[in-house]
């Protein structure tokens, strides 16, 4: 009894502190729609920079007190710095690529942060006049935990009064709901988001500067606290506060629990509840549907057709290199090209979602990394050959497909895209959690090819027909009657249910066809690393992903492509000059969605329409 | 047997009765024009007829089989065809792309992972377009098209499935006088050549007087005349509806 009480009391505490960082993201996206992924960096840089204050500053109380406040303010100004360099630029662009370019600011912090205080953990010190621990029921419980435990109630107090009892906290509240309503009545944008990203940020900081007694300060904050920040936001709902406060509490009260009743699911517990939840009331907890965008709908995606001269010159150009040139090459730059070749499948199938279909997947590598496990398990556990291996992992992939498919196309937008990031964490913490099947975070190791495969060269060969071939019957598809279903409903659904067409099973076979197509790349991808780690399903990977559609271009096939060999080129050179290649590579994406919203390949052939009249 | 028949239509919204006991019938052939101030309900009534909106009360029938309720689609399947007030077509596709979407989804092709669209009904949707003079508009993107071909666009799809009963919100919304006679008119010859109900709503009276051989008039949810146009005309309560526009006189 004791013992639950306690774990109800530090259940209470994460919760608390989870509600930091949720409500000011939850609050950022209330008013300027924009996901933001360097929410975690913040929380990030306000324990690091909590951690130089207190040490630098004289001990004591002021030191400490003053060092995390310091620090929470300092970490909102840097808000400001990326609202109004980086954000403020990009408030029309899609959904998604505002993801993308907060997750170029991530890297950039990670490396920053890796220059500034090394890559050892640091500890802090503990909160004066916290240190000790007062007796529960008999049990000892830190000060410092109850502290916290009181100052989510407090900060939730204070930003009411904020939201309801001042002209600014009002104008807040009406931009949440019609932003452009409130544009129209005179009220200048730009300092209120500016003020909001400033007041989300400091939450942020402070969230992160409260840590410091409790934990080590590390480089992997960052994507730990987002997801979970994520998981809260949605699960209340999109820009509710109280919402973000009801679910930290739910999801801080299910991890204390959780390890309590069920150790070995800890992971998947917490995203199965965000998935539960998105399915049974799509738009969170405490969320309203959004007020649909009016005008600025952008213009219409543009037809699609036969390849032109020029583009498949250069394809069938590039083909021949692919071809002809392994047979000269050494064993790394084999490996570099099979995987460039997977990759290219990898970014092909995730466009078939999101170009023609329309839809967001953050999650895209859940079904890479399932065809990886399904081809590797099937050769531990049933001796299966290769391409027994080969075979299963599409389908694997494509029944999870169907399966999480299922619920995730029935939401659209932000909703859909988290919605697929939860199907994919389930996924991983799967592979990361069931030790006795997948081995956890060790993997799988010896999937290696048959005899006959085994030579760099064949495998090569081999990855190269099988990707090649399933992007090019990508590409048929969507000149196929199928492929143009998924358009119509994308350009009207209005107009497709009233041709008869079921939008709703259009996306969902898309979607699983999508799937399974991910599934071949990740098979190939398992045979040719010769094992399989959790990492093929994690954020980074599903990040990857739409970076090689968004970057090359989400409006034809060709964008994908010279995504997939401009991004695994761009990263395999950079690991290879820099330690700091995250912050090349941050920036890169930074400055692409800042001067190339249209991708790459959209951005060509711009030019060459300019150049060459319109088409 | 009417083409369409409703009865005791019903339709709240929160406090608001936005359609109230409308009862009426469409016949093979028939011109049927459904009139009425703003916001008295029209647009409601139609979104019943093809299953956008689910009627509180009341029974639509198709050649006699009960639709009530069903989806859009499936509205579809059983022949109706709809064109919107604001004109819905795939704006990334050409104009003849569009149509072939229609033919493919009448026919139940639209799973084909194979052959491309390209080579799929083309000749009967040039056909089609041909018929309603938009046939040197074919390989144009629907998402440049002026707003008059758009609805020439539309009526195309929604011949596409050869329905028994068009259902045509606002046809001519947004062209110039000249195309609303030209396209009312060519849908008045489709629809005796080939035996359709058409059920159109107009703000437009000279294209109404014109063109409609019946006239049902909405006013707050109600229906207050039914007749010819010579009859609708009339009509005192109708011109008490309408008093002050001078609309019913077929003036601007």
């Amino acid at each position: 009894m004791e013992n639950l009480l306690l774990q109800a009391l530090s259940g209470l505490a994460s919760a608390s502190s989870l509600f930091l960082v949720a409500s000011g993201l939850t609050v950022i996206f209330g008013v300027s729609r924009v996901v933001n992924f360097a929410h975690g960096s913040l929380y990030m840089l306000g324990a690091y920079l909590a951690f130089t204050l207190v040490t630098q500053l004289p001990r004591g109380h002021l030191g400490f007190w003053g060092g995390v406040v310091g620090a929470a303010i300092i970490v909102g100004l840097i808000g400001v710095v990326v609202e109004v360099l980086l954000l403020r630029r990009i408030y029309r662009a899609p959904e998604l690529f505002q993801l993308l370019a907060t997750f170029g600011v991530v890297l950039i912090v990670q490396d920053l942060a890796l220059m500034t205080w090394g890559a050892q953990d640091l500890l802090g010190p503990r909160a004066p006049g916290l240190r000790g621990s007062t007796e529960i029921l008999g049990l000892r419980f830190p000060l410092y935990e109850l502290f916290l435990i009181g100052v989510g109630p407090v900060v939730l107090g204070l930003l009411w009064l904020l939201f309801h009892r001042t002209r600014w906290g009002t104008l807040v509240r009406a931009a949440t709901q019609d932003r452009e309503m409130v544009g129209a009545l005179g009220v200048n944008q730009r300092m209120l988001f500016t003020s909001v990203f400033f007041l989300g940020s400091l939450l942020a900081g402070l969230g992160g500067a409260l840590q410091l007694p409790r934990e080590s300060v590390n480089l992997h904050m960052d994507l730990s606290i987002i997801t979970e920040a994520f998981v809260v936001v949605v699960v209340g709902g999109l820009g509710s506060l109280s919402g973000a406060a009801l679910a930290a509490l739910l999801i801080g009260e299910l991890h204390a629990f959780g390890i309590l009743v069920l150790p070995k699911i800890t992971l998947v517990l917490v995203f199965l509840v965000m998935a539960l939840v998105l399915v049974v009331r799509p738009h969170g907890l405490l969320g309203k549907p959004e007020a649909a965008a009016r005008g600025g709908q952008g213009s219409a995606a543009p037809l699609i057709g036969p390849a032109p001269p020029a583009l498949r010159r250069l394809g069938l150009a590039a083909l021949a290199v692919a071809v002809l040139l392994p047979p000269f090459l050494g064993d790394y730059a084999l490996s570099v090209l099979t995987e460039m070749a997977i990759l290219v499948l990898f970014a092909a199938s995730l466009h078939l979602i999101m170009g023609p279909g329309g839809m967001a997947s953050f999650g895209h590598a859940a079904y890479f990394g399932l065809g990886a496990y399904g081809a590797a398990l099937a050769g531990q556990w049933l001796g299966a050959p290769m391409l027994a291996g080969l075979a299963l992992a599409p389908l694997a992939a494509g029944i999870f497909g169907l399966v999480f498919g299922f619920f995730c196309v029935r939401l659209s937008g932000v909703y859909a895209a988290m919605l697929t990031l939860a199907f994919a964490q389930i996924a991983w913490s799967v592979a990361f959690q069931w030790v006795e099947l997948t081995g956890g975070d060790n993997g799988i190791l010896g999937v290696w090819p048959d005899r006959w495969a085994a030579p760099k060269l064949v495998y090569y060969y081999l990855a190269l027909v099988l990707c090649l071939g399933a992007t090019l019957l990508l590409r048929r598809v969507i000149h196929a009657p199928f492929g143009y279903a998924l358009r119509a409903q994308r350009d009207s659904t209005l107009r497709a249910e009233a041709i008869g067409i079921d939008a709703f099973r259009i996306r969902w076979l898309g979607f699983g066809l999508a799937a399974a197509a991910a599934g071949i790349a990740g098979g190939l991808f398992a045979y040719a690393k010769g094992s399989v780690f959790p990492t093929y399903m994690d954020i980074p990977r599903s990040v990857d992903a739409l970076l090689m559609v968004l970057l090359g271009g989400v409006h034809t096939l060709s964008g994908p492509i010279v995504g997939a060999l401009a991004l695994t080129g761009l990263q395999e050179q950079l690991v290879r000059i820099t330690d700091y290649w995250r912050l090349v590579l941050g920036s890169i994406i930074v400055l692409l969605v800042l001067f190339f919203p249209q991708g790459l390949a959209g951005a060509a052939r711009a030019r060459w329409e300019a150049r060459h009249g319109d088409a | 047997m009417a083409t369409l028949e409703v009865a005791g239509l019903e339709k709240s919204f929160g406090g608001v009765r936005a359609v109230q006991g409308v009862s009426f019938a469409v016949h093979p052939g028939e011109m049927l024009a459904l009139i009425g101030p703003n916001g008295a309900g029209k647009s409601t009534c139609f979104n019943m007829l093809n299953g956008q909106l689910r009627p509180d009360a009341g029974t639509v029938r198709l050649l006699g089989r009960e639709i009530t309720g069903l989806a859009p689609r499936q509205v579809w399947r059983l022949g109706v065809g709809r064109t919107f007030q604001i004109t819905a077509t795939f704006g990334s596709m050409t104009v003849l792309e569009n149509v072939q979407m229609a033919l493919l989804s009448h026919h139940r092709r639209l799973g084909g992972l194979w052959r491309p669209v390209a080579r799929l009904d083309a000749a009967p949707a040039r056909a089609l377009l041909g018929r309603l003079g938009m046939a040197d508009q074919a390989e144009r993107p629907c998402g440049i098209l002026a707003y008059g071909d758009l609805k020439r666009v539309e009526l195309a799809i929604a011949l596409a499935n050869e329905p028994k009963l068009l259902l045509m919100d606002e046809p001519t919304a947004g062209m110039a006088p000249q195309e609303r006679v030209a396209l009312m008119a060519l849908t008045a010859e489709i629809a005796r050549e080939s035996g359709i109900a058409v059920l159109f709503t107009e703000h437009d009276m000279d294209v109404v007087f014109s063109h409609a051989d019946r006239i049902l008039v909405l006013d707050r949810g109600r229906l207050i005349a039914e007749g010819a146009p010579a009859a609708v005309r009339a009509d005192p309560n109708v011109r008490e509806v309408y008093l002050g526009s001078g609309a019913v006189t077929g003036a601007h």
